[in-house]
């Protein structure tokens, strides 16, 4: 009896001693649900579609780029880092040849390796129609943002060359949009990128658990992430589409959902009495009017649109937004590493603006009067119609009468990549166009609105702007690759934007993000890639 | 009665053909790119050139039209642009969830319209018929997607007694017929149903109160059948009517509330024609619009039979 006693109590110490042993390993898993303001979630294979916000919930969380941006940083602009390339360098005697060092040991989420040919095999999927592989939708998302890319060769296992159509400096800024995806894993999967979207795997720091159409994606901790400083901070992450703004707020408020993006504005006083988070951070995004410069079009007269500029009232607009915006005082950030010191200083001078316009010949009995044309809202666009009013009234007191075109915004990005000198726009008198701006990076800031190479049907230079000495510091800034020499010219490119007023500059997005007490980390950065992992729950 | 049915039959037929008509062609008026789905905004023109090809929107409207409608007889109707998933599955699963909420938006509003209509009907110009047709001209004139609004505000948000939004905890991959997923319906449901429900007590109010003024009721009453019969007689004579406005109601809320599935984020057809207009997802939009049509013509179709096995002067008709 005694011997019984004494072996059961044995082993029940060793379960006792097993279960402490085990308990830090068990724990609750913990639940970030995300209110995400698209309808549906953006597609999962590789390239995300519904612009560059999708990047940051199916993109940069399944997937890694061979360039990465810095997303987990918000005090400062982040910068180009290593990705799945741990070097890129142009070589040396022809600059239109870039050598990528790969990253070794890292897998894709089934298992397989990344090497160099699943680097090529990723870029054939984009770029190479003959290609078992290659899937026109993924390509029609990415090629209009890689097209420096000439060619592409394996040196070895781990080295792949990447040829440019020319030297191009900033060919760098434009792999962060490239995601690679597992060769591997679209073969498991008989070569359909349909079931891939459902079973999909990258090398990123999240894998996909579940997948409803137009309802959730769930996002769970990749514990085999091969960047320790990027391990996702919650086990799990729900993506829920929310499109309507007060939809998305109601859920927050009701504990449907832990945190949301672009919180309906006029919710913010409540959100914050109600001890919600608001967060928001400097973004690479502008809300502008873009003037045509083309003849006929009275935006042709610089003092024109220098006195437009100085007619509005960006910190009442600011207002109306509940602090949801910042007054613009060019096409980029102040802090913004480009943004150099233009002669123009934009600001509310009703006073300067009514003489200006004076000087251009206008007057109580001479107004100039002429047509917008404007989206009644979707995606970037803030809150257009209320935006736009104000601005048609603070204009009005200038001298200029606007009248507005209003259209669906797919329909705006039609006239936009029509150019300003379409039919459509000349015959219906509009001389500009009032579409948000991505200015993450140079050319997305600056090339695509002032090299006159981009002057419609080749791009969206819409208002024709032409510059020889323009085109040329652009095309020299292809062939610096010197970032303080590059960062040089620019911010030249800016500064004349800037002083010649190429726009009307109104305010920047914040991209407000609103959080539920238990979200205790976040870090919001200064970009429209967001790092997800960054997310921490109570 | 056969004879009957089968002329209804036929003329389904060339109802059907024209509505394949209509839904094709009038997604192509609209302005827009059927490949701003896929293509960023900024695309160059030889991109968009390519997919246009790519996708066979560069050939001839009879061509694309003839395609489709060929692929569609035999159970096809393409792919999204936006997302790769067949036409066929978007629309069932998404018609699945407004079924749902179809059906309980309808019961809600057949019960209250038939209760509230033949009340006011009954009870014609007295206080009780002017209460009933308050709340009837408010139901139709109320916006559906303010009043929503104003009832997740004050449910959700204010008492916390009901959810916001969503197709129950887990999405409508889980639905259930239990409490948690059931709260997700209450709603949505009650939103949906307040304009059917005013048109429905109008036209009871009306139809009660004109039968009621008939000379056979007089008689009724003289041979002397008490208010129970007289009004079994009442309803034979004003179901068939009744039971017409209901059918074509219903098929309204078949076709999904756009506002209201994306007020309440239900991801029914009217969230998923929604997404597909934004998106100019032009095969999602066709496929949509041309299967809630055909529900249309088939309830209907569904009603015209029912009719005659109630009204008798129809059969000899």
């Amino acid at each position: 009896m005694l011997k019984r006693t004494s072996g059961l109590m044995g082993w029940l110490a060793a379960v006792q001693l097993s279960a402490l042993i085990a308990a830090p390993t068990l724990h609750a898993e913990t639940v970030a649900r995300y209110g995400i303001s698209m309808a549906d979630i953006p597609l999962t294979t590789g390239q995300p579609d519904r612009g560059a916000g999708a990047y940051q919930f199916t993109g940069h969380t399944l997937y890694d780029p061979l360039v990465a941006w810095e997303a987990n940083v918000g005090d400062r602009p982040g910068k180009l880092v290593p990705g799945l390339a741990t070097e890129w360098k142009p070589d040396a005697k022809d600059p239109t040849k870039w050598l990528f060092t790969l990253r070794k040991g890292v897998k894709f989420h089934d298992g397989s390796a990344f090497n160099a040919d699943a680097v090529i095999w990723n870029l054939d999927k984009v770029l190479n129609d003959k290609a078992p592989q290659f899937d026109a939708k993924q390509g029609a998302q990415v090629r209009p943002r890689i097209p420096s890319i000439a060619s592409y060769r394996k040196i070895d296992d781990m080295t792949v060359e990447i040829t440019t159509k020319a030297a191009d400096s900033l060919f760098p800024y434009q792999l962060p949009w490239f995601l690679i995806s597992s060769p591997a894993q679209f073969a498991a999967l008989g070569g359909d990128w349909n079931k891939v979207a459902s079973q999909p795997s990258g090398t990123g720091p999240f894998k996909l658990d579940k997948l409803v159409p137009r309802e959730r994606a769930e996002l769970i901790r990749n514990n085999d992430y091969w960047d320790a400083k990027r391990k996702p901070q919650t086990d799990r992450v729900v993506l829920l589409p929310i499109p309507d703004a007060l939809t998305r707020t109601n859920a927050l408020m009701t504990g449907q959902v832990d945190l949301i993006e672009s919180p309906a504005p006029d919710t913010v006083p409540q959100l914050e009495k109600g001890g919600f988070r608001i967060v928001k951070n400097v973004t690479p995004h502008v809300w502008p009017y873009h003037f045509s410069l083309l003849p006929g079009s009275p935006w042709q007269d610089i003092r024109v649109r220098k006195a437009a500029n100085l007619a509005i009232d960006r910190d009442a607009i600011v207002q109306l937004l509940n602090g949801l915006a910042v007054p613009a005082k060019g096409q980029l950030d102040p802090s913004s590493p480009w943004f150099g010191h233009p002669k123009f200083d934009i600001k509310y001078d009703l006073a300067e603006a009514k003489k200006l316009m004076a000087e251009a010949g206008y007057s109580k009995d001479k107004r100039l009067k002429t047509k917008v044309i404007i989206a009644q809202g979707g995606t970037g666009q803030m809150l257009s119609l209320p935006m736009n009013e104000f601005i048609q009234q603070s204009l009005a007191e200038i001298g200029i009468d606007i009248e507005f075109e209003v259209v669906e915004l797919e329909n705006l990005y039609l006239h936009w990549r029509s150019g300003a000198a379409a039919d459509m726009a000349k015959s219906k008198g509009i001389t500009a166009i009032n579409l948000a701006y991505v200015t993450a990076d140079p050319f997305y800031a600056l090339t695509r609105f002032q090299d006159s190479h981009y002057i419609a049907p080749n791009g969206v230079n819409w208002g024709n702007y032409k510059s020889d000495e323009i085109d040329a510091l652009l095309a020299q800034s292809k062939t610096i690759f010197d970032t303080k020499q590059l960062d040089a010219n620019l911010t030249k490119v800016h500064e004349d934007m800037v002083d010649k007023a190429l726009m009307l500059w109104v305010v920047h997005d914040v991209n407000p993000h609103a959080l539920s007490p238990k979200v205790k980390g976040f870090v919001q950065a200064q970009h429209w890639f967001q790092d997800l992992t960054t997310i921490r729950m109570d | 009665m056969l004879a009957y049915i089968l002329k209804r039959l036929a003329y389904a037929a060339p109802i059907a053909l024209a509505v394949t008509v209509v839904c094709f062609l009038l997604v192509h008026i609209a302005p827009g790119d059927p490949l701003n789905a896929i293509a960023p905004a900024d695309a160059p023109a030889e991109v968009i050139e390519a997919l246009k090809a790519a996708y066979g929107f560069d050939l001839p409207l009879p061509v694309q039209y003839a395609k489709w409608l060929g692929r569609a007889l035999l159970g096809d109707l393409g792919h999204s642009v936006a997302t790769g998933r067949t036409v066929s599955s978007e629309v069932l699963s998404a018609v699945n969830n407004t079924l749902l909420l179809a059906i309980a938006g309808g019961m809600l509003s057949f019960i209250l319209g038939t209760v509230l209509g033949g009340l006011a009907g009954y009870f014609h110009k007295s206080k009780t018929d002017r209460v009933a047709s308050a709340i009837s001209v408010i139901g139709v004139s109320i916006p559906h997607y303010w009043l929503g609004l104003v009832l997740t505000i004050v449910f959700s948000t204010w008492l916390n007694w009901l959810p916001a939004m969503g197709a129950g905890p887990g999405g409508s991959k889980e639905w259930a017929w239990d409490y948690a997923h059931i709260r997700h319906l209450i709603l949505p449901a009650i939103t949906l149903s307040v304009i059917p429900m005013g048109i429905i007590t109008r036209t009871i109010r009306a139809l009660v109160a004109e039968v009621l003024a008939q000379e056979f009721v007089q008689a009724l009453r003289a041979k002397g059948l008490g208010d129970r019969q007289v009004f079994l007689h009442v309803v034979k004579n004003v179901a068939p009517t009744a039971l017409a406005v209901m059918g074509l109601q219903l098929g309204y809320l078949i076709g999904g509330s756009i506002l209201v599935e994306t007020v309440f984020a239900w991801p029914g057809s009217g969230f998923l024609l929604n997404t597909a207009i934004f998106q100019r997802d032009l095969p999602l939009l066709q496929g949509t619009i041309l299967i809630l049509c055909m529900v249309f013509v088939v309830l209907n179709l569904i009603v015209d039979i029912v009719q005659p096995l109630i009204d008798p002067r129809m059969r000899r008709s």
